[in-house]
């Protein structure tokens, strides 16, 4: 018995908006840029499970491919992200967001 | 009936962690728990027969992604006391916020009616399946993401070196 | 049903202690190689040609005083070792140890799962492995461990990139990533060659990133006692210390079996089915002949720890990034490119 036939699709969705907001539950809550950007990726892989859910329940490969961008997109923005922390970090000795309101250095 | 139990270990294992990323003090803990949730992730994609995408999963987030955000904390040395607190008030005005959204997402989807599902491929998540869709009707967003690798690549060492001439 | 659950269970029991005692002994070769080229004796005390200094190893690991730091996070330190020996072990899985075996007219594989993403969950296992390091010399709440910990697991992913590289030229040639299939497609016969005589570069490649990605002479880094006292071990003693040195031992095991099922046709042996030998015959000899190509690549590792000298940090990370990586593109390309004109001129 595969998994299509056992799970019924909506538990998928709630599974994944469970995960969506515990991501927003997390950018609003805490203070470190660090742990902000955690939970964008795990917002960004609440988006992925839903979509393989329903690439798979429709046997249509086009959702697992956009999965498949999302990773490449998901890659390349911590590289760049990491990067200017790190160069906030050097500046303000900080990874604290509220340091970030003046708009200038 | 076992895929049943698998999938209520899974989501609990991945929801329970996602929460833990959240309220850690320890931004160290942090990133573990949140390897911990992508395996979990990882599970439910190998129960969907999505195993390429199961595989690649684990190796570009908890291989790569996740290794950077470690590199960096371990480098700038963060850990509990260097970690800081919102007030009570906002903590609180968070938490009703993202209730309040889980509330709505949740009613959308009680008020929405089961689709009938068309039977597609059940082998959509092999990687001879995915080859041809990813190389047939998306090749240019393929080739696209290739320049925007390379657009990264290049920003974060430009960041990253410690003065620019 | 049962029966099947039996026998992969026995499979997996036996697997997981041939990797132990290859491992265990892998120490004593170490010693005894080391030895020889050096002129030496080695070790010859415990039992006839010191062939029991293993056991004797184990039982002092064992039985020395187990430290943690006070000031460690004790979850964690305990956890590093745990993790190294884990994915240590995981790779087995997905190795073809041997062909199929008939027994009362069942056939039983040797291979434990036949998963057809056998050489991405290879990579998978790979990269949770720097987590033991990680994690490990970061709970250790030392500087020379966390500097340990740090090269390693820069030195591990930087190589994990040109591995995955060269791996990318095999599989464009063989058009499989199940271990089992890129076997199989080696068998012997009408001039089949194993992939290591289609894939030269892509070999040398390969063998020097497994080289990085175990830690080994002339990549052993991470743990020189000149520079960092230990490396990312320095706070560990006792039986989780001998994890770490055994998970590189076991490391050192996978990756020869690695490339032997890679590279060098793994349990296929030259005319394996021109000689007229039952099925059966042919799997038990098949099975030595993979175990004789990684006892030699294992001795191969030896042989180059007590050889090269160890590079210099920006020497690594040059190999690496500016070496490795164009040279493994370059044969993706010409890989390509063969590949294209075979199927135009069928040659």
């Amino acid at each position: 018995m595969s998994t299509i036939q056992a799970i019924p699709l909506n538990w998928y969705i709630l599974l994944s908006a469970v995960l969506f907001v515990i991501g927003v539950l997390g950018v609003l809550y805490r203070r470190n840029a660090i742990i902000i950007f955690m939970s964008v990726e795990l917002m960004l892989n609440a988006v992925n499970l839903l979509l393989t859910a329903f690439s798979s329940y429709r046997g249509d490969s086009a959702g697992q491919v956009f999965v498949f961008f999302i990773m490449a997109v998901a890659a390349a923005e911590v590289a760049v992200g990491l990067a200017i922390l790190i160069v906030i970090y050097r500046n303000t000795n900080s990874t604290d967001i509220n340091f970030l309101n003046k708009l200038k250095w | 009936m076992m895929i049943k139990y698998i999938f209520y270990f899974l989501a609990f294992v991945s929801v329970f962690s996602a929460l833990m990323v959240v309220v850690s003090k320890n931004p160290v803990h942090c990133v573990l728990y949140l390897i911990m949730c992508f395996f979990s992730i990882a599970g439910h994609y190998v129960l969907l027969n999505a195993q390429f995408l199961a595989a690649v999963h684990v190796i570009v987030y908890a291989g790569a992604i996740m290794v950077l955000f470690l590199f960096v904390i371990m480098l700038l040395n963060l850990n509990t006391q260097s970690e800081p607190h919102k007030s009570t008030w906002l903590k609180f005005a968070a938490a009703i916020t993202s209730g309040l959204l889980l509330v709505i997402l949740v009613g959308t989807l009680k008020g929405s009616e089961t689709m009938v599902m068309p039977v597609g491929n059940p082998n959509a998540g092999l990687i001879k399946n995915l080859g041809n869709t990813l190389f047939k009707d998306f090749l240019l967003p393929f080739e696209v993401s290739s320049i925007l690798f390379l657009v990264a690549m290049v920003g974060a060492v430009m960041l990253g070196k410690k003065e620019i001439k | 049903m049962i029966s099947f659950l039996i026998y992969k269970t026995i499979l997996v029991i036996v697997i997981f202690a041939v990797s132990l005692v290859v491992a265990m002994y892998s120490t004593y070769g170490e010693r005894k190689i080391a030895a020889f080229m050096q002129d030496r004796i080695g070790p010859n005390r415990a039992g006839p040609f010191g062939i029991l200094q293993p056991l004797a190893d184990g039982v002092k690991m064992f039985m020395k005083e187990e430290i943690i730091p006070d000031v460690s996070n004790k979850a964690l330190f305990i956890l590093g070792p745990c993790i190294a020996m884990l994915t240590a072990c995981m790779t087995g899985v997905v190795i073809p140890w041997g062909d199929a075996i008939t027994i009362g007219g069942e056939k039983y594989s040797l291979q434990i799962t036949d998963i057809n993403i056998g050489v991405l969950y290879m990579f998978g296992v790979l990269s949770i492995g720097v987590y033991g390091v990680m994690i490990g010399g970061w709970a250790s709440n030392n500087k020379f461990s966390l500097l340990g910990a740090i090269r390693a697991s820069s030195q591990m992913i930087s190589y994990e990139v040109a591995m995955g590289l060269s791996i990318i030229a095999l599989v464009m040639m063989t058009g499989t990533i199940s271990l089992k299939e890129i076997t199989e497609q080696q068998a012997g016969g009408n001039w089949n060659m194993w992939n290591v005589v289609y894939q030269p570069v892509g070999f040398l490649i390969f063998l020097i990133c497994a080289f990085a990605e175990t830690n080994r002479t002339p990549f052993d880094l991470p743990e020189c006692e000149t520079e960092l006292v230990g490396g990312y071990h320095t706070e560990y003693s006792s039986m989780k210390l001998g994890f770490y040195l055994f998970a590189e031992y076991i490391n050192m095991f996978i990756s020869s079996a690695v490339i032997a099922t890679l590279y060098f046709g793994g349990y296929n042996f030259p005319f394996m089915h021109d000689l007229g030998l039952s099925e059966n015959l042919i799997t038990i000899l098949g099975v030595v002949a993979l175990f004789a190509k990684i006892f030699f690549f294992i001795f191969l590792y030896m042989w180059v720890r007590w050889t090269v000298p160890r590079f210099r940090y920006d020497q690594l990370m040059n190999l690496g990034w500016k070496i490795l990586i164009p040279l493994s593109i370059g044969n993706i390309m010409l890989t390509g490119l063969i590949t294209l004109l075979r199927q135009k001129y069928h040659f």
